[in-house]
């Protein structure tokens, strides 16, 4: 199963590696992992979407609450969030198929960034299985080219990331 | 800012402005209350030497980093301070890594410094260059790389900090050399901003305690299952006080051994993989395990899945990410187990429970540990004389394999931090070193290593540090020729099928003079009282070879796999 969780971490060299090392130490599978900046330049968001079961999440948790650069971690599990994927993807489109993957642009609400002869950028972004259910529809067209940036997440509701739940660590 | 500023800043006794990175080290190291550095010196770590030339804090130069990261370590378990050594860059650096994997994985405290090239060169592949923090990440509790001086004073605050708090363990300091040189322009922040860094100590929420009582108050068959713990947090005497209202029997981890007197009736020795089958039989009998400061490792639970089918399990521990690691917990209590022991001391009932005592009593006769002393020395029996004759009460250390059970299973423990052993990385080598370091922290103390001669060969070297330092340490070789501990593995499990575990060995007793030790050889159960006697009141370290009965087995034994009470008793047992 998948999850979903976010830490924010002190803004320092090394906290990534330090991060990314403790997964690979423990044997915890990473489907993806988003570092960006938060409201606070102290502090960047780490948001990583790990593949195991509840144990295996409660234990990520507690060990990313260990690494001492962590500042807070939250797991998405029963919350109400909002989670993102962005995608930059290069289609394989002749001048006449364009009408028809501008239609499928246009019904997903992503934005053609780039038309070249023989192909198309797209911008998409939301939930996974959109973006999946996009890919799915131009495979048969050609993909060139595919970039995505991975989930980040955010609790419905919340102002702050302050006002996540605090963590213990020994 | 000019110099004259810095010139009039650093008269200022107190400051750091105006001072290199290497003095600032200095400053700080006497700030933290540190008496004693383990290390060896380089090129990176030349300013840092420099300051040291005319330091009160005592300099030990040993003759391999990973001997000054055991010491550092012997002497932080013996002592509860927080050790410290110095290495330099590159290969003084990668030499200590075995060493901080070990006080790692028990959860010592302890601070290293290493050098490192100049801030510029790093990632160059410059002259004894390695990327240390990197290296060392996985196994220390934190590390930095230190990129200003003016950052230098706060960051060895937080190493000393984080090392010595909540679930202690290593931290590393890794320090350009270019560091050491520059001088500081603003006063350090010791504020020690760690927002993610708030250890878990304390007491326990106050309705898990109570909670936690009811359940060890009502059952019937209760055991205190103690680990390391209750050692790291000073937490014996609350111990004894709740084992003994609650007539609670109490078995040890390895790491817990001395943390209960074994001379207590309620005490069931070691459990686990070595341990005693009445302390096994009890825990998996039990209604009620109460785990304190201990982390259900596989070598005490064996099969996961049969550990303690019947019990409600009640766990003390100051790591949240321990409770539920491995064995799923009812009443988990996070905190120091010390404030939580005596948290609950008042609301311990005092019970009877004849029927549990009678039980366990009956296993107790039924399988004593047990050796037949015949034929050769057995190893046992000069474990079990030394016990005697030192009153359970020296400091012993031990390197990793069959002794360093038969020392776990027959000295005899009686008091917190007597025993120094590896435990979680089971670090053959680990005994001379660390006897060494719990010597200097404990000069007036008898200290004993208890050696097997494939670990004691891998650091034997040391000897001539303690001979250097006039540390009066003494070092028993219990020589079987053997890789004793793979030995009885291939006997049981390889069809004894020995493949590469003859290990012939040189005369210790000429390689101990040659240090400048003193030293005696004894092959025969004639000469061990005296042999032991001698060692014992010599006023010098002391190397005795024992050579015992080669083929000697560790039992009781729980198989690798197999459930904890699925014990291979051996023939005496
Ligand atoms: C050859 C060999 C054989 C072995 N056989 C056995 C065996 O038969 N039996 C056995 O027991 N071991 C055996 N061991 C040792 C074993 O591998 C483990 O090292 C040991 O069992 C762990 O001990 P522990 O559970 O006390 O944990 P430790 O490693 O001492 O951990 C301490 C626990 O206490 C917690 N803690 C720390 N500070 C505090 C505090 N202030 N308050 C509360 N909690 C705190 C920590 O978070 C941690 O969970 C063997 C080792 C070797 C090398
Ligand atoms: C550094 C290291 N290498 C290998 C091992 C694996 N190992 C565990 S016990 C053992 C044999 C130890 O031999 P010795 O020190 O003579 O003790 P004995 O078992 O004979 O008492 C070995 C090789 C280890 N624990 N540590
Ligand atoms: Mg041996």
């Amino acid at each position: 199963m998948k999850h979903v969780i976010s830490a924010i971490v002190e803004n320092q060299p090394g906290v990534l590696a330090h991060v990314a090392g403790m997964f690979a130490a423990r044997g915890y599978n990473i489907d993806s992992l988003v570092v960006g900046r938060t409201e606070d330049p102290a502090l960047s968001r780490m948001t990583i979407v790990v593949i195991g079961d509840e144990q295996v999440l409660e234990q990520v948790r507690k060990q990313l609450e260990k690494v001492i650069n962590v500042v807070r971690v939250r797991d998405f599990m029963d919350a109400d969030y909002i989670q993102r994927d962005m995608m930059l993807i290069r289609v394989h489109v002749t001048p006449e198929k364009r009408p028809e993957v501008l239609a499928l642009v246009e019904m997903f609400r992503a934005k053609a960034v780039d038309i070249c002869r023989n192909s198309m950028m797209v911008e998409i972004a939301g939930p996974e299985d959109k973006i999946e259910a996009f890919i799915d529809l131009v495979r048969p067209y050609g993909i060139h080219e595919l970039a995505r940036t991975g989930i980040i997440a955010m609790q419905r509701g919340k102002s702050k990331t302050g006002s996540e739940t605090q963590n213990g660590k020994a | 800012m000019t110099q004259e500023q810095q010139g009039g800043q650093s008269a200022d006794t107190s400051g750091f402005i105006g001072h290199t990175g290497a003095k600032i080290f200095h400053q700080m190291l006497l700030e933290e209350g540190v008496d004693i550095i383990f290390g060896y010196p380089g090129g990176s770590v030349l300013p840092i030497f420099d300051e040291l030339y005319d330091t009160p804090i005592q300099f030990i130069l040993t003759r391999h980093e990973q001997g000054a990261c055991h010491m550092a370590d012997g002497y932080a378990r013996s002592t509860g301070k927080t050790g410290v050594v110095l290495a330099t860059s590159g290969p003084g650096a990668t030499n200590l890594v075995t060493g901080l994997a070990t006080a790692m994985m028990d959860s010592i405290p302890m601070v290293a410094f290493t050098g490192q090239v100049k801030s510029h060169l790093i990632g160059n592949d410059a002259f004894q260059e390695a990327d240390t923090t990197g290296i060392t990440r996985p196994v220390c509790k934190h590390n930095y790389l230190c990129k200003d001086v003016n950052d230098l004073g706060r960051i060895i605050k937080e190493a000393f900090h984080i090392a010595s708090s909540g679930r202690p363990g290593p931290v590393l300091v890794d320090i350009p050399v270019d560091i050491t040189v520059a001088k500081a322009e603003k006063e350090p922040d010791f504020s020690m901003s760690l927002p993610g860094y708030k250890p878990r100590g304390g007491r326990g929420n106050e309705r898990q305690v109570k909670l936690a009582c009811e359940a060890i108050n009502n059952a019937e068959r209760p055991v205190l299952y103690v680990g390391g713990g209750v050692i790291l947090s000073n937490g014996s005497e609350a111990l004894r006080a709740i084992a003994q209202k609650g007539k609670l029997p109490t078995t040890t981890t390895l790491l817990g051994l001395g943390a209960f007197d074994e001379t207590d009736p309620l005490s069931l020795k070691m459990l686990g993989m070595h341990g005693t089958a009445y302390a096994n039989h009890a825990v998996q009998q039990s209604d009620c395990l109460v785990s304190v400061g201990a982390r259900f490792d596989d070598r005490v639970t064996g099969d996961l899945t049969k550990f303690a089918p019947k019990a409600k399990i009640i766990h003390i521990d100051i790591d949240p990410a321990s409770i539920s690691k491995t064995v799923s917990v009812d009443i988990p209590l996070v905190g120091d187990a010390k404030c939580i022991l005596e948290q609950m001391l008042p609301y311990i009932e005092t019970k009877e429970r004849p029927q549990w005592h009678g039980q366990i009593d009956e296993w107790k006769k039924k399988y004593p540990l047990a050796y037949k002393a015949e034929g050769n020395i057995k190893p046992q029996e000069v474990i079990d004389q030394l016990g005697k004759m030192t009153d359970h009460d020296a400091i012993i250390a031990t390197g990793v394999g069959q002794h360093q059970m038969w020392a776990a299973q027959f000295y005899g423990w009686t008091k917190p931090r007597q025993i120094q052993t590896s435990g979680g990385l089971g670090t053959m080598g680990y005994g001379v070193p660390a006897a060494i370091g719990a010597q200097f922290g404990n000069p007036d103390k008898l200290v004993v290593d208890i050696d097997g001669d494939g670990s004691f060969s891998m650091t034997m070297v040391e000897i001539i540090t303690a001979v250097r330092y006039d540390m009066p340490t003494k070092f028993i070789v219990l020589d079987n020729d053997y890789l004793g501990m793979v030995r009885q593995w291939q006997e049981m499990f390889y069809s004894r099928r020995y493949s590469g575990v003859a290990h012939p060995c040189p005369e210790f007793t000429m390689i101990a003079r040659g240090y400048g030790a003193q030293a005696a050889k004894i092959t025969d159960r004639s000469e061990l009282a005296d042999g032991l006697n001698e060692m014992i009141n010599s006023d010098g370290p002391y190397v005795l070879h024992v050579c015992v009965e080669q083929e000697e087995n560790v039992f009781p034994m729980v198989a690798a796999g197999k459930a904890l009470d699925d014990m291979v008793m051996g023939e005496l047992i």
